[in-house]
């Protein structure tokens, strides 16, 4: 066959080029540019160099941020990955169960973030929330204004109850893929439930376990509205996360070049995880592979 | 190990999947389980593995009654069309999975491996995952879980489909090998009449989940019980024709008049239907006195290096079996010779009145 060398060919991917320039790359370099100047005013202006980011790297209320974001980060996909699972694995296969199933352990997807932080917020509440109530009537002094563990739990106990979803639709989807007859497959070698999912669900999971744990990691990492409207970061520090540290420090106290600077490193650190993650994942998929 | 199956219907939400179906398999016997897409082939096989339970009917595994036992209690092994193996685990894994469940010791479970592996030429992949494997290898792994076991009976659901035609030469081949040194049940499944021909052993034709007829292969295909048996089991379908038989003549709707022979002149006169194999038909006389027929070309159908070639008169269809490609235009004339001592004979319900004295087979 003949190929058609026609460079004009490259014109078609100028409106996704000037798109992605203006969604993405001008705004970025805008945050770099702020991170190396120190801005005063509209004319007033210096350059700053690496200051900011030694500066953000060393402020231990920031660091404090960072490894509370970590810890929230892997406690709730720690809880969120196997119950995803474990619900995926009982939602009813068929009939009009499945639909039911499906609608409600979608429903909380459908939730916005700030709506979900003043649902907890007033199912939590001392005087009339359902949870903080029942708790207080039981003898536990609950208060998460007051205590960072009951913030911290029920923080946990939102993300979870707001994003399992996420994990138990995408192994849903997973495990209706695969065809009927492995599970015959396994009944005839009488293969036990556990080694069904052991051998057989589990190796098929993998490719939208590694989707949902990232896409949760990155969700949970940038966690913002409903912490704030939930705890607003308190009790004192407690719960507050990176990017309340960062919108408190842009927009409260108007500080761009060390936010600026900071944006960028958080950014970075996302990047990297993911990276890491990705790479260590398919590693092992690699290794497995070569029967190792 | 014998395998009966006593009137057994099988009726899921309403609709029979399989009807009035009674069978025995011999132990150590090969059978294939022929019949178009929906026949009930595979609804068959799950009864006979203990997959589903049957609505109606009895299954016996030696004379014992198995009906309402289910597969995790019967000795029963399977393998599908989809080559499914145990993604995550090596090909010796696989093929041992079935000992390890079943508790048997290290290297115990060693020596089959090894020796099943080799009787099916995958001693050297044993290391590999199956996902790294061509689709032969895959199956080849399917098949090592299905036979390492010493199952009693051993269920083939279309194993070869997904194949390409060589690999299933090759395979058709070492399977009748690996079962003649065997004792237990072998069924298999297929849609092909060219595959059962191929495999012989025993041939049960299934249509619309009935049993049509069950007896050795090369019988079934020559003495086929009744039309449907017949169109069943050839490929193209036998080619059925509306004709009377007068004496000594036979007259195809009126339009072709032959003498009958010798064989179809003893049957009482009247009404029949007269079935040609596609394969008896020619281009060209290959003996004397046959009967030469004018007919018009609808399609002519190349497949690998053979020929179905479709033509109609006025009054009815045929299709013609030709080796080697052959080109024609569509609505042309064309002759064609078939032999009269090669002509089934059917009554008007479709059951065999007469069958060729030298194509009655073993």
């Amino acid at each position: 066959m003949n190929k058609v060398y026609n460079n004009r060919a490259w014109w078609l991917i100028l409106p996704m080029l000037l798109l992605v320039a203006f969604s993405a790359v001008i705004p970025l370099m805008t945050v770099v540019n702020y991170s190396v100047q120190d801005v005063f005013d509209a004319h007033t202006r210096f350059f700053t160099g690496t200051e900011w980011f030694k500066e953000m790297l060393n402020d231990p209320a920031l660091q404090a941020a960072v490894l509370r974001q970590f810890a929230f980060s892997l406690t709730i996909l720690a809880i969120e990955v196997p119950l995803g699972i474990g619900i995926a694995l009982i939602m009813p296969k068929k009939g009009w169960q499945a639909s039911a199933a499906l609608i409600l352990v979608t429903m909380p997807l459908l939730i916005p973030w700030n709506v979900v932080g003043s649902i907890w917020q007033i199912f939590t509440r001392g005087d009339i929330g359902l949870m903080g109530w029942s708790l207080r009537e039981l003898g536990y002094g609950y208060n998460i204004t007051a205590n960072p563990v009951d913030a911290w739990a029920t923080i946990i106990l939102m993300d979870v109850w707001h994003w399992t979803s996420l994990i138990a639709l995408l192994c849903y989807s997973g495990l209706r893929s695969i065809p009927d007859a492995y599970y015959q497959a396994a009944r005839i070698d009488r293969a036990s439930k556990w080694a069904v999912f052991r051998y057989i669900q589990l190796p098929k999971l993998t490719n939208v376990l590694v989707i949902g744990v990232l896409l949760r990691f990155m969700h949970s990492f940038m966690i913002y509205a409903e912490p704030f409207v939930l705890t607003g970061g308190g009790p004192g520090n407690s719960t507050t996360f990176l990017s309340q540290s960062l919108t408190t420090m842009a927009i409260g106290q108007q500080d761009l070049g060390p936010s600026a600077a900071f944006s960028l490193i958080y950014f970075l650190i996302i990047l990297l995880v993911t990276w890491v993650f990705y790479t260590a994942i398919m590693n092992m998929q690699k290794d497995n592979n070569k029967g190792a | 190990m014998s395998l009966n199956l006593e009137s057994i219907d099988r009726v899921i939400g309403g609709e029979t999947h399989i009807a009035d179906m009674n069978l025995t398999l011999e132990p150590g016997s090969f059978n294939v389980l022929l019949g178009r897409t929906l026949s009930g082939k595979t609804t068959l096989m799950r009864l006979m593995a203990g997959l589903d339970t049957p609505t109606r009917g009895r299954v016996l595994m030696n004379g014992q009654d198995v009906t309402g036992r289910s597969v995790r209690h019967r000795n029963v092994s399977m393998v599908y069309q989809q080559f499914i193996n145990y993604p995550s685990l090596t090909v010796y894994e696989n093929i041992a999975s079935p000992l390890k469940l079943a508790k048997a010791g290290r290297a115990e479970i060693d020596r089959r491996v090894r020796s099943i592996a080799e009787m099916l030429h995958i001693e050297h992949l044993l290391d590999r995952q199956p996902l790294e494997l061509s689709g032969g290898q895959q199956q080849r792994t399917a098949m090592g879980r299905a036979l390492v076991k010493d199952a009693d009976v051993v269920l083939f659901d279309e194993p070869l489909v997904n194949l390409d035609y060589k690999l299933r030469e090759e395979f058709r081949e070492e399977l009748r090998a690996v079962f003649s040194e065997r004792n237990c049940i072998a069924v298999y499944a297929t849609t092909e009449p060219a595959e059962a021909l191929a495999l012989g052993g025993n041939t049960a034709v299934l249509h619309q989940g009935r049993l049509l007829q069950y007896g050795p292969t090369a019988e079934v295909y020559h003495r086929p019980n009744d039309i449907r048996a017949a169109e069943m089991f050839s490929e193209p379908p036998i080619n059925i024709v509306k004709g009377t038989l007068s004496g000594s003549e036979i007259s195809f709707d009126n339009t072709l008049h032959f003498p009958a022979g010798n064989e179809l002149g003893t049957l009482e006169p009247g009404e029949y239907r007269f079935g040609i194999r596609a394969s008896h038909i020619s281009l060209a006389p290959r003996a004397k006195g046959d009967i030469e027929i004018h007919m018009t070309v609808d399609l002519a159908e190349i497949s690998g290096s053979e020929t179905f070639l479709h033509v109609h008169n006025e009054h009815f269809y045929m299709t013609v079996h030709l080796e080697g490609v052959h080109e024609f235009r569509v609505d042309a004339p064309v002759k064609l010779y078939f032999p009269a001592h090669k002509i089934y004979a059917f009554d008007h319900e479709g059951a065999v009145i007469h069958i060729p004295t030298h194509l009655r087979g073993v």
